[in-house]
């Protein structure tokens, strides 16, 4: 194998595994809410939609595993790599803080993956990828809507709910514009259609946001410089933290497996 | 779309046949750990029995959901199932094209009612409005007047729903 189809394969490679770290590192965020949630049906709720993104990340760091074929495993990805190797964006790995923060991160990300996966599963060259892609927009579109309906009702609820939801819209805003932007490897991956570009998805999310903030009585805040770094490696204080809980098996007991 | 129902060869009355047949016919009475009103077979999730280059009998099975935690259960009941009747298997899992709750078949579909589990309403691929809400008739009485408790219920795979009509509370197998 020459040396340029090696790194075409380490590109696909890392366009994939970022995919697989926003999933992942999600997932985690709302498996911490097990035993904290409001009440009980969002307990269920929150550890449902974490499963569904822990599947996702599960199959997509099976399938880097396979095209790097050296071996790597999902557990390998998921536990065996230093913070600055986790390609998230810093949106998924931002703190639970409270019932509205995460409600509204998870409307965020929902609205910009559901369209995402759409499109990988009717334009992705890779059809491994086609077929996560087709499962994971079903998954997505029951996310979006759940986390759509919280946002709407507590932005227009209570006057706790109310203020609260602002705060998240202040605090959460300036994290999403990383999710229309290509790293390198993701621009390889969208020239070589595996992927789409995160920009064409941002008419589709611009308008989700759009009707559940004008039914939610929210207003979006103009940012001017969005927050980036996680597709660089470059994380939140937050990350070291969920690393450090996420990683403890492996830490304390290195080689162990299930 | 109706659900594309697991196949196995032709018998043509060979001994090799008759394994294919007889794994075919154990494999579709491996009921789902999580749903045991149902067998794998009425879900859709198994989707073929067939054999291999080698004459190894290969099973593909279907998950429900990504992170659905009974696919290795499953899996296992199956592989389980077929050595209990003298043959040795291959499990593969296969994603695409993925699972849908069209897949389940009518008797699948009467099996979850009889249970007390209200099957999926109407085809997947609907439902994108904000608290646009299905109708979903209450298993134990078939009254419509019910209301949904929760999006997500004790599986990945339902939703909590209460019937108004009879005050049942009631699992709704959620349409995707």
């Amino acid at each position: 194998m020459g040396a340029a189809a090696a790194s075409a394969e380490a590109t696909t490679v890392a366009a994939i595994v970022e995919i697989a770290d926003d999933c992942l590192i999600l997932g985690h965020r709302l498996s911490e809410w097990c035993g904290h949630a409001p009440i009980l049906e969002e307990e269920l709720a929150l550890a449902n939609m974490g499963l569904d993104l822990l599947g996702q990340a599960r199959a997509l760091y099976a399938h880097a595993g396979e095209i790097e074929g050296k071996g790597r495993s999902e557990d390998d990805f998921a536990f065996l790599r230093r913070e600055r190797e986790y390609r998230n964006c810093l949106l998924v790995e931002r703190e639970n803080r409270d019932f509205a923060h995460t409600m509204l991160r998870q409307l965020y990300f929902s609205a910009f993956m559901q369209p995402f996966w759409r499109t990988v599963a009717a334009t992705s060259s890779d059809e491994t990828l086609r077929g996560i892609a087709a499962k994971a927009e079903k998954e997505m579109a029951y996310h979006l809507r759940h986390a759509g309906e919280w946002v709407i009702r507590m932005g227009d609820g209570t006057e706790e709910s109310a203020r609260r939801m602002a705060d998240a819209v202040i605090e959460l805003h300036r994290y999403t514009g990383e999710l229309f932007m290509a790293s390198p490897a993701r621009a390889d991956a969208v020239a070589a259609k595996l992927l789409p570009d995160p920009e064409s998805m941002r008419a589709e999310w611009d308008d989700t946001i759009a009707t559940v903030f004008a039914a939610a009585k929210l207003t979006a805040p103009e940012i001017r410089v969005m927050q980036k770094g996680g597709r660089d490696g470059i994380h939140g204080e937050d990350m070291g933290h969920l690393l450090a809980e996420l990683q403890f098996m492996q830490r304390a007991y290195p080689g162990q497996t299930w | 779309m109706s659900a594309p129902a697991p196949t196995s060869g032709k018998p043509s009355g060979s001994v090799a046949d008759f394994e294919l047949a007889r794994a075919l016919e154990v494999a579709s009475t491996v009921p789902d750990p999580e749903v045991p009103c149902v067998t794998v077979a009425d879900l859709g999730i198994l989707r073929s029995v067939s054999r291999d280059e080698t004459g190894r009998i290969v099973v593909r099975l279907t998950p429900t959901y990504s992170g659905c935690p009974a696919v290795i259960a499953i899996e296992m009941a199956v592989e389980t199932a077929l050595l209990s009747a003298g043959i040795d298997s291959t499990i593969e899992r296969v994603i695409s094209p993925p699972w849908t709750t069209d897949w389940i078949t009518d008797e699948g579909r009467e099996k979850l009612r009889t249970y007390g589990i209200a099957p999926p309403v109407g085809s997947s691929g609907g439902r994108r409005a904000f608290f646009a809400e299905d109708t979903v008739a209450c298993p134990r009485c078939g009254s419509t007047d019910t209301a949904k408790v929760s999006e997500f219920g004790s599986t990945a795979c339902k939703a909590h729903y209460r019937c108004n009509a009879c005050a049942e509370p009631f699992d709704y197998f959620k349409c995707i």
